[in-house]
């Protein structure tokens, strides 16, 4: 019990909440980077342009297949090779986009997929080109499909930033080690706290996914 | 049509062309010369520990690491740069440093790095700066008593990645089995945990380790010698040489003594007056 | 790149043997594990349903890292020694089962209810019912979205590396402080585990086009 009491001093708190506010702004950064890309590229994957597509496809393929822990290694080391010095935040703001936006765009593509395709011929039969067919009939609709597997995979997105402790990201599982490995009789109190705080975000924004299907449905 | 989306794709592959050729364009950060771009941007980015007392460790009050090497590293900075030059930190682990010198995100390695002749085909040394010798950390109470106690099958010895103090331990205890642990913390949480006998790595680290941890003693005197130095890409050698001219001046000045009093002179069973320069 | 397939072949087959063993472990458990979880989700217990929903909740927001550094870090100090590839897939087991019971529980729900209430009026309890009538056609369903598990958790078992747990991303963060060619290091890591999920994430792509 002492050793929750001392653990959870207000100096200790305070640094465990300077984290959560770094994995928050990355995770928010990231989250919308690759919301617009993925978007974007899940839409050529989907209409399927000659040359472009599969290519798009074939890069999206191998990155989503990779951990993202090694894509987090690509940027921060790669990076300066190409003459630019990322600091942790940049880089895994960076890595984050790059693959999330791989997973955002098959989200994006099987959404529109799962959209009747007779809605495409009755639109275009009444008279809609193509792009506004996509985009006032199809993409409404497959909107509303993507909500759960987008929302899930934010929800990946912010426990993933964890991952970027190993390139010293200042967030919240770094800070939570920082202070256990200064006080080894703070490692279960840091541990609780890390499982809580992690929960309350994630859990939160799932609540939001659960009440914005319900509007909409 | 599709245009709209070919008009897209267009601009995206543009835009990516341009970034990579771009980024042909601009020279590799570890082939630009150091000292014309540190007094450009009055800035020197120092490769450092944050989980080794008294060497540099994270202070959680304001989030800044403090300890030796740090302050070191300063007092350098402000001898190369003038006094208000800035000294940049990017924490470091003995198995990311490395390859961030090489990829150029940092400009120099001062991280409790022995200076050997196998690192100098990768790197170059300034002379050393602080002269350690490699040392166990175990339990007190415990049965190994020095290194060759952990000579044995099931012997485990904890270290950290890219340490040399790891290799070493092939060379006095070759039966013992040796886990890698990604940074200091990491590899004294399992001791605590009881993943290994000993903790092996230099005396100085040690050091603090023993002063946070009641509980746990340094055995077996130091066993290697490990001078440290501060490293730098190859081909540096404009800035290895202003870093050993700083150092000098850093020493005659008294400087260095004053900093390595206010970390090392209150650790016991260590004599800092030995170590003065 | 060819170097470092040729200088440290060994440690790199080491590590992706490790990497698919415990990815194989961890699939089997997590499969038994989220099953379970699943099935009480549907039952008329009520609290076995509240059981499965903490569980699945609380395992699928906390990060997979804080679950395995746990059991690397605090288990040993209360219970007993872990090693790190243990503790690892420990921590994707629990990971992943919270993900697959929601997958199988879908599957379970996409099954036709006249189904279950069929097989209890002709005399099965809801356990013989469940186990020959709803879950054998479930499995059929969720098939391609287990396989996309199973991708998952190969990528995930990257976390090994923060635990020494000598699987292919440890044995690269090894190498590329050794070798010092960083970048040339992780490409290799790279098509080591495309080698793994690239074909696995095709083959599901098939599927789920031959299912649906």
């Amino acid at each position: 019990m002492k050793d929750f009491i001392n653990a959870y001093s207000w100096i200790n708190i305070h640094y465990l909440l300077q984290g959560l506010w770094i994995t928050v702004v990355v995770s928010l950064a990231s989250i919308a980077g690759s919301y617009v890309i993925g978007s974007v590229l899940g839409i050529i994957r989907y209409v399927n342009i000659k040359v472009i597509s599969p290519l798009v496809g074939l890069v999206i393929d191998i990155i989503r297949n990779l951990p993202l822990l090694l894509i987090i290694f690509f940027t921060y080391f790669g990076l300066p090779n190409l003459g630019f010095r990322p600091s942790s935040v940049w880089a895994t703001i960076l890595a984050m986009v790059v693959f999330e936006s791989t997973m955002i765009a098959e989200i994006v593509r099987s959404g529109i997929i799962a959209v009747d395709p007779g809605q495409m011929e009755g639109a275009r039969a009444n008279g809609l080109t193509y792009v506004q067919a996509l985009r006032k009939i199809i993409l409404p609709q497959a909107m509303k499909k993507m909500i759960p597997a987008l929302v899930s995979q934010f929800i990946s997105l912010i426990k993933d930033t964890s991952l970027a402790t190993i390139i010293v990201l200042p967030d919240l599982m770094h800070n939570a080690q920082i202070v256990y490995g200064q006080n080894s009789t703070y490692i279960l109190p840091m541990f609780l706290m890390l499982a809580i705080m992690y929960f309350i975000v994630c859990y939160a924004l799932s609540l939001v996914s659960r009440s914005l299907e319900k509007r909409m449905g | 049509m599709k245009k709209l989306f070919r008009l897209v794709s267009v601009i995206i592959s543009s835009l990516a062309l341009l970034v990579v050729l771009s980024a042909c364009g601009s020279k590799a950060l570890s082939a630009q010369n150091v000292v014309t771009r540190a007094k450009q941007s009055n800035t020197i980015t120092w490769g450092v520990k944050a989980d080794t007392k008294l060497f540099g460790l994270m202070d959680v009050k304001n989030g800044q690491i403090k300890g030796f090497e740090v302050d070191l590293a300063k007092a350098m900075t402000k001898q190369i740069l003038g006094p208000k030059g800035k000294a940049d930190f990017v924490q470091v682990t003995s198995s990311t440093r490395m390859p961030l010198l090489k990829n150029g995100n940092i400009d120099a390695i001062m991280a409790t790095m022995t200076i050997t002749p196998e690192r100098e085909k990768q790197v170059d040394f300034t002379r050393s700066y602080f002269d350690a010798g490699q040392s166990l950390l175990v339990k007190k109470g415990s049965s190994v008593k020095n290194v060759k106690d952990l000579n044995k099958k099931g012997a485990t010895v904890l270290g950290v990645v890219g340490s040399n103090s790891v290799q070493n331990v092939a060379k006095f205890a070759p039966k013992a089995k040796v886990l890698q642990l990604s940074d200091y913390a990491q590899a004294m949480t399992a001791l605590r945990s009881g993943q290994g006998e000993a903790l092996t790595t230099d005396n100085g680290i040690l050091a603090g380790m023993a002063v946070e941890n009641p509980g746990y003693v340094l055995v077996g005197g130091s066993f290697t010698k490990e001078p440290y130095g501060i490293a730098v890409n190859k081909g540096q050698t404009e800035f290895k040489a202003d870093l050993n001219d700083a150092l000098t001046k850093v020493e005659e000045s008294g400087e260095y003594n004053k900093i390595l009093k206010k970390w090392f002179g209150n650790v016991p069973g260590l004599n800092y007056k030995g170590m003065e320069r | 790149m060819i170097a470092i397939f040729h200088n440290y072949g060994g440690l790199l087959l080491q590590g992706f043997g490790q990497t698919l063993l415990c990815s194989v472990i961890a699939l089997f458990f997590s499969l038994i594990i989220g099953s379970m979880f699943a099935i009480f989700e549907t039952t008329p217990i009520k609290f076995l349903r509240v059981i499965a929903r903490i569980y699945i909740e609380v395992f699928r927001n906390i990060p997979l890292l804080v679950i395995t550094m746990f059991f690397f870090v605090v288990i040993p100090m209360f219970v007993a020694k872990i090693s790190g590839f243990a503790a690892g897939t420990i921590g994707l087991t629990i990971y992943t089962s919270a993900f697959i019971a929601e997958t199988v529980r879908a599957g379970i729900q996409s099954v036709d209810p006249g189904q279950m209430e069929g097989a209890r009026a002709n005399g099965l309890s809801f356990w013989q019912a469940m186990r020959y009538i709803v879950l054998p056609q479930a499995f059929r369903y969720v098939i391609p979205p287990l396989g996309n598990q199973f991708i998952n958790l190969v990528k995930n078992s990257s976390v090994l590396a923060f635990v020494a747990g000598f699987d292919l991303m440890y044995q690269g963060n090894v190498i590329a402080s050794d070798s010092l060619s960083t970048m040339s290091t992780y490409v290799c890591i790279g098509i080591l585990y495309l080698i793994i999920t690239l074909p696995l994430s095709y083959w599901m792509r098939y599927l789920e086009k031959k299912l649906a």
